[in-house]
C-alpha cells in the first residue's frame, strides 16, 4: 500500500528551470557571499580593473629604460625600485596584469570555441569519430603540459601566439571531453528524442537544444582554469619561452629577477606576488562558483 | 587479472602511438625548412645537411614515418644533435634525479595531505575543517615556480640554510638530502592542498555509507571507523587521481630543476629547447608521455588489488 | 502529550520493567518539523512489537532514536524514555555509545550496503567486539562462528575471510542479524528488515527471527511497512501516522478488528488481502500532512470525516468489550 501511494507521490511535475540570467544573478550573490567566494570575488574584480586601466595607473612607461636608476631601492619616485635596466617596476606588474590577463582571456576564448564543435561532433555524431577523438584526446592529455610546451617551443619558436596555441592545446582535451559526456546525456533526454522523432534538423537540435545546456558547465570548468593558464604564461615567460622579453609580464619580471637574486629580492618578491594573488584569486572564485552552480562537477584534470 | 593488464598495456602503447603521430604531424606540419626550424637560423648548411640525413628528411613522407615508427618500436628515441649520443641514454642518465625529486615530493606531500585531510573531517564543520579548507585552496593554486623561487630566496639566499644550486656531490648523502628539500617543498605543496582536498571529500562521502551507520549502531569508535574504515576507501579515490596528477608533478619538476639548478629530465629538456636539440625534446615528450601511462597501468593494478570487488571482478 | 487521556496508556500488565519505555517522545528537525509528535509506546522483554505506517510516518525517525542514530539537526524531548533501564534523555554521547549493541543493536533495511565493501566480514564482525578487550582474537573468532551458525549461515568458519560483495542479500541479512546477536542485546531493532529482499528471502529470515525470539528471548522492535511481515511474526502492533500512534493492540485483535479508519484504509491496500477480481486497486488518496497542528492527522484523507474532526485532537481511548488491549485514536471510536 505504501508503494502504491509513493508512486503517486513521485509524479508530481518536475521543477521548471529558470532562465539562465536570471539564475545567474542569483548564482553571482550566492558566490560572493561565501568566504571563498568574497575574497576571490575581491581579487578577481581588482585584477581585471588594474588590467582594464593599466595605462593609466602605471606611474611610467614600463619599457623605459634608465641606465642611471638600475636596481634602485624603493623610494617615492618608484614604489617598488627598479629592474637591472631601470624600468619602474611597479609599472611593469601593471602593466603584467593586463598581459596576463589578455593572453588567458584569449587563450580561454579560443579553447572554448574550438572545444565546443569537437565535443558536439564526438558526443553526437559517428561512434567511429568519437572513438577516434577520445584517443587523441587521451594522447594529448598524456604528454604533461609543460612537456608539450616545451616542444611546441622549440618547433616554432617563443612568443605570445605559441604560449595561447599551447594553452588552447592543453585546455581542448578537458572541454570537448566535458561537452561531449554532456551531449551524450542530454542525447537521452526525453525532449531530445521528441525533437528528433519530429525530424527537426541536426543543426537545430544542436544550437537550440545542446548548446545551451553545455555551456553553463563549459563556463565553470574554464573559471576554474584561468588560474592555471595564468600560471603557464607566466610559466613560459619565466624560462624566456614565453611573451619576449621586452613585453611586461610577470613572469619575465621573475626571469629578470632571477638573474638578480643575489644581488636583490625585490624583484622576484614583486613579480611573484601579483602571480600569487591572481591565481587565489581566481581559483577562490572558480570553486566558490561550482559550489553554487553544481557541487558535481568535478575537475576532470590535474 | 593478466587480462585486464594486457588490455590496459595495449591501450597505453595505442596511445603513445598517437603521441608520436602527433609529434611526427607536428614536425611536418609547421611551414619551412623542418631543418632551420629545428636547427634555428644561425645553423650552418653543414649542420642541416647532417640532420636532413639523420632525421631521413630527404626521404617521401610515409617512408619517414615508417622509419620513425621503426625505430621508436626498438627502443630508439634517436640521436642528439650535438654529441651524437643517443637520446635515450641521455634520458636515463639524469632521469633518476627526477624521480628521485619527484618521490620525495609525492612521499611528503602525500603524507601530510592525508593527514590535513583526516583532520578536516575529525573536525567537519568546526573552523579547523574551514582553515584546512582555505589553506589546501590556497595550496593548489599558488604556481609551484613562485614556490621555488620564494623559497631559494627565503632559505637558500637569504638564511643560507640549505644549498641552492645542485643535486648534492655523488656519495655525500646528507648533501644530496640537503639539496633535494628546497626543490621537494616547492613541487610537493600543491600536492599537499590538492590531497587533502581529495581526501576530505572522499572520506565526508564514506562517512555517509550505510556501513557507517551500521558500526556507529554498534557503538564502534567514531576515531576507528574514520581511521580504518572510512580512510581505507578514500586512500583508493586518491589512488586513482595521483596517477593523473603525475603531469603536473613533472611540470613542478621542470621549473624546480632549472630554478634550483639540478640536473635532470625538465632541466635537460629546456635546455635542448634552449639549444635547438629538437630530437631530444622529442625524445623527452615520448618517455614523459610513456611514463604517464606506465603510471596509469601501475595505479589501476594497485587498485585492482587493493580493492576486492575489482580484484573478483578480473 | 494531552490528547492521552483514557483509561491506561499501558496495554501488558507491568510484572516486569519494560526494555524499552518512551512517553510523549517528540523528534524535531532543525528545530521546526517534528517527525515523532509525542508517542507512548513500550516494548517488554522477549516481545515482538511491530510498527508499521507508509513512508513518513515517523516510525524509522522512531527507531533511530532509540539508539540516538539521528542526524545532529535533531531534537529528541519528551517526559520519559528509557531503554534497558537507562534514561536516555539525559544521555550523552558517550552513554549512548556504550548502550549501542549490549542494550539495542539495530538490522537495517539494506543488507548489501550494511557492511564496508572493502574488509572482510571477519574484520568487521570482530570490530564490533572492540568491548571485550580482555578476550583473545581466537576467542572472538569462535564467538563470531558461534553466531554465524546459530542464523543458518552454512560453513561460517570459511565465510570470515569472505568480502559482502560474496554474498547474496538474504546472507547479509543473516549476518547482519548475527552481527546484532553478537552483542547479546536486550532489544533488537529490526528497520524493514525484509524490503530490500525477494520474497522467498524474506519468509527465510522472518522464520529466523521467529526461531531467535523463541531460543534467546530478545525483545524485538520490528518496523515495517508491510502488513504481511507484522502478522507473521509480532505480538502487539503499533499503526502510526504522521508521527502518532493512531492505533494499538495486539496482532490477532487489530488484523480482526481494525477500529481507526487509517488502519482500514491500510488494510484496504494491502494486495495479499485484496480479493482478486476488483477492478481498481484502492488508494488512500492525499499525502500524508506534517506531524503536529491541531485536529485529527488524518482528516484530510479520512472516508468518515466528521466536523468534530477538524478542531479536536481524538482522545487515546481503549475500545470497549474487547477480550485482548486494543487503544484506538478515533472520535468514531470514542464511546
Amino acid at each position: 500500500m505504501a508503494a502504491i501511494i509513493s508512486n503517486i507521490e513521485a509524479q508530481a511535475p518536475m521543477a521548471k528551470e529558470p532562465g539562465w540570467l536570471g539564475r545567474a544573478g542569483r548564482v553571482m550573490g550566492l558566490v560572493f557571499f561565501t568566504p571563498l567566494g568574497g575574497i576571490g570575488c575581491s581579487l578577481v574584480v581588482a585584477i581585471v580593473l588594474i588590467a582594464l586601466f593599466a595605462p593609466a595607473i602605471a606611474p611610467y612607461n614600463p619599457a623605459a629604460i634608465s641606465v642611471k636608476e638600475r636596481l634602485a631601492d624603493p623610494s617615492l619616485a618608484h614604489l617598488l625600485g627598479t629592474d637591472q635596466l631601470g624600468r619602474d617596476l611597479l609599472s611593469r606588474v601593471i602593466m603584467g596584469t593586463r598581459t596576463a590577463m589578455t593572453v588567458a582571456l584569449t587563450a580561454l576564448s579560443l579553447a572554448l570555441v574550438a572545444a565546443l564543435p569537437l565535443g558536439l561532433i564526438a558526443g553526437y555524431g559517428p561512434r567511429w569519430l568519437d572513438a577516434v577523438l577520445i584517443l587523441v584526446f587521451d594522447s594529448l592529455s598524456s604528454i604533461p603540459m609543460i612537456m608539450l610546451g616545451l616542444a611546441i617551443v622549440a618547433l616554432v619558436g617563443p612568443g605570445v601566439s605559441t604560449v595561447i596555441f599551447v594553452i588552447v592545446l592543453y585546455c581542448i582535451p578537458s572541454y570537448a571531453r566535458l561537452v561531449r559526456t554532456q551531449t551524450l546525456s542530454l542525447k537521452s533526454r526525453d525532449f531530445i528524442k521528441a525533437e528528433q522523432a519530429m525530424n527537426a534538423s541536426t543543426p537545430r537540435i544542436l544550437f537550440r537544444h545542446l548548446l545551451p545546456n553545455v555551456i553553463g558547465p563549459l563556463l565553470i570548468l574554464a573559471c576554474l582554469d584561468i588560474s592555471t593558464v595564468i600560471t603557464l604564461e607566466a610559466g613560459l615567460s619565466f624560462l624566456g619561452l614565453g611573451v619576449k622579453p621586452q613585453i611586461p609580464s610577470w613572469g619575465n619580471i621573475l626571469s629578470d629577477g632571477f638573474a638578480v637574486i643575489r644581488t636583490t629580492p625585490l624583484p622576484v618578491i614583486a613579480g611573484g606576488l601579483p602571480l600569487i594573488l591572481a591565481t587565489i584569486g581566481f581559483t577562490f572564485f572558480g570553486e566558490a562558483m561550482r559550489d553554487a552552480l553544481d557541487p558535481k562537477l568535478s575537475r576532470e584534470r590535474h | 587479472m593478466m587480462f585486464f593488464l594486457l588490455r590496459r598495456t595495449a591501450l597505453a602503447v595505442v596511445i603513445l602511438l598517437v603521441v608520436a603521430l602527433l609529434l611526427f604531424a607536428m614536425m611536418h606540419l609547421i611551414p619551412g625548412d623542418p631543418t632551420v626550424v629545428a636547427l634555428g637560423p644561425r645553423s650552418t648548411p653543414e649542420m642541416r645537411e647532417a640532420f636532413r640525413q639523420m632525421m631521413g628528411l630527404d626521404r617521401p613522407m610515409i617512408e619517414q614515418l615508417g622509419l620513425f615508427l621503426g625505430r621508436l618500436a626498438q627502443g630508439d628515441l634517436g640521436q642528439d644533435v650535438w654529441s651524437r649520443r643517443p637520446v635515450l641514454t641521455m634520458i636515463l642518465e639524469v632521469f633518476p634525479y627526477t624521480a628521485t625529486l619527484a618521490l620525495a615530493s609525492f612521499a611528503w606531500a602525500i603524507a601530510l595531505g592525508i593527514l590535513l585531510g583526516c583532520l578536516a573531517v575529525v573536525f567537519h564543520g568546526k573552523w579547523a575543517d574551514w582553515l584546512i579548507g582555505l589553506v589546501s585552496v590556497g595550496f593548489v593554486a599558488v604556481p609551484s615556480f613562485v614556490v621555488a623561487l620564494y623559497s631559494l630566496l627565503i632559505f637558500a639566499v637569504s638564511l643560507n640554510w640549505l644549498p641552492a644550486i645542485g643535486a648534492g656531490e655523488p656519495g655525500d648523502l646528507l648533501g644530496q638530502f640537503r639539496a633535494l628539500i628546497l626543490p621537494s617543498f616547492a613541487i610537493g605543496l600543491g600536492w599537499v592542498g590538492y590531497v587533502s582536498r581529495l581526501v576530505r571529500a572522499a572520506m565526508i562521502e564514506a562517512m555517509g555509507e550505510d556501513y557507517v551507520r551500521t558500526l556507529r549502531s554498534f557503538g564502534v569508535a567514531e576515531n576507528r571507523i574514520i581511521y580504518r574504515y572510512a580512510l581505507k576507501q578514500a586512500l583508493l579515490a586518491v589512488l586513482s587521481v595521483i596517477a593523473i596528477g603525475f603531469g603536473g608533478l613533472l611540470t613542478g619538476s621542470v621549473f624546480a630543476e632549472i630554478v634550483f639548478t639540478r640536473p635532470g629530465l625538465g632541466k635537460m629538456t629546456y635546455d635542448a629547447v634552449m639549444s635547438r636539440n629538437f630530437p631530444l625534446v622529442m625524445g623527452t615528450v615520448l618517455f614523459t608521455a610513456g611514463l604517464y601511462v606506465t603510471c596509469m597501468i601501475i595505479a589501476d593494478a594497485v587498485t585492482a588489488w587493493l580493492d576486492p570487488r575489482v580484484r573478483s571482478a578480473l | 502529550m494531552s490528547a492521552a487521556t483514557g483509561a491506561a496508556t499501558s496495554i501488558s500488565a507491568d510484572a516486569v520493567s519494560p526494555v524499552l519505555e518512551m512517553k510523549g517522545l517528540s523528534v524535531c528537525y532543525s528545530g521546526l518539523v517534528p517527525a515523532v509528535a509525542g508517542v507512548d509506546f513500550k516494548v517488554n522483554p522477549g516481545e515482538v512489537v511491530g510498527v508499521i505506517g507508509e513512508s513518513g510516518s515517523g516510525k524509522s525517525t522512531l527507531a533511530h532514536a532509540v539508539l540516538g542514530l539521528l542526524p545532529k539537526s535533531a531534537n529528541v524531548t519528551g517526559e520519559r524514555f528509557v531503554l534497558d533501564g537507562h534514561d536516555m534523555l539525559t544521555a550523552g554521547r558517550d552513554d549512548y555509545a556504550a548502550l549501542r549493541g549490549p542494550a539495542a543493536a539495530m538490522v537495517f533495511q539494506n543488507p548489501m550496503t550494511a557492511f564496508s565493501p572493502l574488509h572482510t566480514l571477519g574484520r568487521q564482525l570482530t570490530d564490533l567486539l572492540w568491548r571485550d578487550r580482555h578476550q583473545s582474537a581466537a576467542e572472538k573468532r569462535e564467538r563470531i562462528i558461534a553466531v554465524l551458525s546459530q542464523v543458518g549461515l552454512p560453513d561460517p568458519a570459511s565465510k570470515l575471510d569472505a568480502y559482502p560483495f560474496q554474498f547474496s542479500g538474504g546472507m547479509l541479512q543473516r549476518v547482519a542479524i548475527a552481527a546484532a546477536l553478537l552483542m547479546r542485546p536486550s532489544l533488537l531493532i529490526a528497520d524493514e528488515p525484509t524490503t530490500a529482499l525477494d520474497v522467498t528471502m524474506e519468509a527465510q529470515i522472518l522464520h529466523l527471527m521467529r526461531e531467535l525470539r523463541k531460543t534467546s528471548g530478545v525483545a524485538i522492535l520490528m518496523i515495517s511497512h508491510h502488513l504481511g511481515v507484522i502478522a507473521e511474526i509480532c505480538d502487539r502492533v503499533a499503526v502510526m501516522y504522521a508521527g502518532r500512534v493512531v492505533e494499538e493492540g495486539t496482532v490477532r485483535e487489530i488484523f480482526a478488528n481494525p477500529r481507526h479508519p487509517y488502519t482500514r484504509a491500510l488494510f484496504a491496500c494491502e494486495p495479499a488481502l485484496i480479493e482478486s477480481g476488483v477492478s481498481r486497486l484502492p488508494v488512500i488518496l492525499g499525502e500524508v500532512p506534517r506531524p503536529g497542528g491541531c485536529g485529527c492527522s488524518f482528516a484530510g484523507r479520512c472516508s468518515l470525516v466528521e466536523e468534530r474532526c477538524h478542531c479536536d485532537s481524538p482522545p487515546w481511548v481503549g475500545v470497549a468489550d474487547r477480550a485482548e488491549p486494543h487503544f484506538s485514536r478515533c472520535h468514531r471510536s470514542a464511546p
